[in-house]
């Protein structure tokens, strides 16, 4: 569910990138021009890192991480039921802004002053505020529910470092959530308070400072970037390593590499900030940290060649999207270290070439990785493959559109476009950058057609994938797909690093078990997370509307929710032995 | 946690309800997550408020408006409760319900008290013209205080109603885990509070 909603809202954003670019198709068009576009722009970026990425990416963690760790369910399944009301809840608040009131128009970075009543008196800002606090909320449930399933629940056998590397990838992106989301909520109540209730803390005149926004959005702003895409590094080398057929090429210098970007992100995101006026001391250091991380970005890159080096390669769908990630993210990095120094960035600042840079990370990166990752599990979650021809043609359209739109950014930047404007001057020589810009996004647009069509195919007519359709490496092909509400009938026990693969090698059919056939205890549905989101969304709403006791109701409605899960006695139910013998006949028949 | 496994060992102490089923690990493992998510959304505030705290634009500086014996009762307050959470923690570990629901009890009143005298504080200073919107430095005071204030209104709150709960299905596997969470939770609040008792009033008296 989460995956899905991720990719709806993946729909909407790309259809605002459309009207973005269709609006610079030709100099001053009249198409979306002022204030719409400012919303567009904004609802864009909002969209796409809160709404589209990270749900995708929650999605994909909750299937593949308690089958990829042997273990039943993740550690909540009440919390991880809640998170994804309160996402749904948020993204739908964020988007009731089309409808009532005005989108937000401040950027996605949403800069004090631009966001304060002053210059923002329209409620846009508000729906942001409040729409990003409960999403907010969501990641920061997800991130530990993770954790603590990563640390508590795994199988027995299964050390640290034999966690396969997607798993290892949710391990870190959730620390990162942690304690990235905490920055973020409070830049979100100080604004709100702004906004609200009249206080001053990015309010010049009385005595507040806008740079304290641009402190917290960039603490929490900057690792998130490395939380979008740290995900897609994991299915990467999960993906490499299953087509290659070898085992992944130095497993603990990954391990080791994604600590460390993970780590490094919280030590960057002054480089976010270097022509306010900091001063070259704290720009100098804040460069050179920036820069380390091309270190184990490197280390990555290279070890993802190396295991397909001499490896025997098949180029199905999810590999095409690893292979062609690997250039795509490189680029992206190479423009991110010329941004990361100093002077240069002085010049490159808010223009084009900024915004090829982080498309060609952030769709490089998570995209591609996204999209293998939906081809790769695809099987596991609904127990049919997707059509491979339609994946082709998928994966070229967008591999292509993609260079066309961005690629040229990098030029249209240097020759002086600046970005968030919506419009530009006949004559400057930007018209066809332009031109082929709009056209690579609509070829992009064309892609995601045969997506959606493939998907209805496979619906209709896909055949059974089998429990082990790759010829997989690591637990979560050892079980049927889709996988059983219960997930292992017997928990296995773990030897290796990829236990399947290492099950195979050894002459066996499957994992062995690490205990015997008995009961298993599931959690009951409960009903109270919609309840408890919808309290979350009348009280943003009541918010927004300046209806402050429609927001105190939803509150007091929390509340009562969370009083009443506290005093629900939920002792779920148990399968016993001979239905669960039942359901992996009829699995295996 | 591997102090809590040492203790268990000792003969009088057999096990530790709230560890002795998966949930219940769980639970108080994600709590101490959510504690480091809390750490740094209080460093942040804290961090706002140090930037803030001189932009005080003609309203009463820190200097004029604090007052050491009042906020050093509150301070002694809340570290007593602070005390009282682990007794009836112990008293829990001791399976006497009598023992735990009593010391929690006095916990609560004891943050209710230090509520009190928050609240005395709080509109002494509006007196003052110490106001929310007088300044960026009264913004980031309410905002920094008053998000400990609120933490503190939660705590008595919650563990309220856990003693409630308590009263009724008594320390059982259950229930065990939340009042070990829920004494977690207090003690956060109280180390917090340390730090605002030094950045804020401490800091704010001398400078």
């Amino acid at each position: 569910m989460y995956f899905l909603s991720g990719f709806f809202f993946l729909l909407v954003g790309g259809i605002e990138a459309l009207l973005i670019r269709m609006q610079l198709i030709v100099p001053n068009n009249h198409f979306m021009v002022g204030d719409t576009f400012n919303q567009l722009l904004t609802m864009h970026g909002t969209t796409m890192i809160f709404l589209a990425a990270m749900p995708m990416i929650f999605g994909l963690m909750n299937v593949v991480v308690p089958l990829q760790i042997g273990a039943r369910d993740v550690a909540f399944p009440f919390m991880n039921a809640l998170g994804f009301w309160l996402f749904l809840a948020g993204g739908l608040l964020l988007n009731f802004s089309w409808l009532f009131g005005g989108a937000p128009d401040a950027g996605w970075t949403s800069y004090p002053l631009l966001a304060l009543n002053h210059f923002s008196p329209g409620p846009g800002i508000d729906y942001y505020v409040l729409g990003l606090q409960i999403a907010g909320l969501s990641s920061l449930m997800g991130a530990i529910n993770f954790l603590v399933t990563i640390v508590n629940m795994r199988a027995p056998g299964m050390t640290f470092l034999r966690m396969p590397l997607f798993t290892w990838a949710t391990f870190v992106t959730s620390a990162l959530l942690l304690f990235a989301m905490p920055p973020l909520t409070v830049g979100l109540i100080l604004l709100m308070f702004d906004r609200l209730f009249g206080s001053h803390f990015f309010d010049v005149a009385g005595g507040g400072d806008p740079v304290i926004w641009q402190h917290l959005f960039w603490i929490f702003g900057h690792p998130e970037v490395y939380i979008v895409v740290l995900p897609a590094f994991g299915v990467m080398s999960e993906v490499i390593a299953t087509f290659s057929k070898k085992r992944l090429f130095g497993y603990s210098s990954m391990v080791f590499a994604m600590v460390l970007i993970g780590f490094l992100g919280f030590m960057v995101w002054v480089h976010h900030m270097f022509t306010v006026g900091l001063g070259p001391m704290s720009n100098a250091i804040f460069a050179i940290a920036t820069m380390t991380i091309a270190v184990p970005t490197g280390i990555k890159v290279f070890n993802w060649l190396f295991t397909m080096w001499g490896g025997c390669i098949r180029f199905t769908t999810p590999m095409l999207f690893a292979v062609g990630f690997i250039p795509t993210f490189v680029i992206g990095g190479v423009t991110g270290v010329m941004l990361a120094v100093p002077p240069a960035d002085f010049q490159y600042q808010d223009t084009y070439f900024v915004v090829a840079h982080f498309h060609y990370v952030l769709i490089g990166g998570t995209v591609f990785g996204m999209f293998a990752g939906m081809y790769y599990w695809w099987p596991k979650m609904f127990g049919k493959k997707l059509n491979e021809t339609l994946g082709r043609w998928h994966f070229w359209l967008f591999l292509i559109g993609f260079h066309m739109t961005f690629l040229v950014q990098h030029w249209l930047g240097l020759w002086g476009m600046p970005r968030r404007v919506f419009t530009y001057q006949p004559g400057y020589g930007l018209e066809w950058g332009n031109q082929l810009s709009t056209a690579g996004a609509l070829l992009m647009g064309i892609s995601i057609i045969f997506l959606l069509v493939n998907i209805a195919v496979t619906a209709r007519r896909g055949e059974a994938a089998g429990s082990d359709p790759w010829d997989g490496r690591t637990l979560e092909w050892a079980i049927s797909s889709p996988a059983p509400e219960y997930n292992f009938a017997q928990l296995p026990l773990v030897r290796d690093v990829d236990a399947l693969w290492y099950a195979k090698m050894n002459g066996k059919k499957g994992v062995e078990p690490a205990e015997p056939i008995g009961s298993i205890h599931m959690p009951s549905p409960s009903y109270l997370p919609i309840l408890m989101a919808v309290g979350f969304f009348i009280a943003g709403f009541g918010f927004v509307m300046r209806a402050i006791p429609a927001a105190v109701l939803g509150l007091i409605m929390v509340f009562i929710t969370m009083f009443m899960r506290s005093f629900d006695h939920d002792p779920g139910y148990h399968i016993e032995p001979e239905e669960i013998e039942a359901t992996e006949k009829g699995a295996r028949a | 946690m591997s102090d809590h496994n040492q203790l268990s060992m000792a003969p009088e102490m057999p096990h530790h309800t709230e560890t002795s089923t998966l949930e219940g690990k769980n639970k108080i493992l994600g709590f101490w997550f959510f504690l480091g998510a809390e750490t740094v959304l209080f460093a942040c505030l804290f961090g706002t408020f140090l930037a803030l705290r001189h932009s005080t634009m003609g309203g009463p500086t820190s200097e004029e408006l604090f007052s050491l014996p009042m906020v050093a009762a509150a301070t002694l307050i809340l570290l007593t409760s602070s005390l009282t959470s682990v007794l009836g923690i112990l008293g829990m570990h001791r399976e006497n319900l009598k023992s735990m629901l009593f010391w929690f009890g006095v916990t609560v009143l004891l943050g209710l008290a230090f509520l009190g005298l928050e609240i005395y504080e709080f509109i002494e200073y509006v007196h003052e013209g110490h106001t929310f919107t007088r300044s960026a430095f009264g913004s980031s005071f309410y905002t920094l205080v008053g998000t400990h204030g609120s933490h503190v209104l939660f705590g008595v709150t919650w563990i309220t109603t856990l003693i409630y709960q308590g009263w009724k299905k008594g320390i059982t596997k259950e229930t065990a885990p939340k009042f070990y969470v829920a004494s977690l939770y207090w003690h956060f609040i109280d180390v917090v509070w340390v730090f605002i008792f030094t950045v804020v009033y401490l800091l704010g008296m001398i400078s």
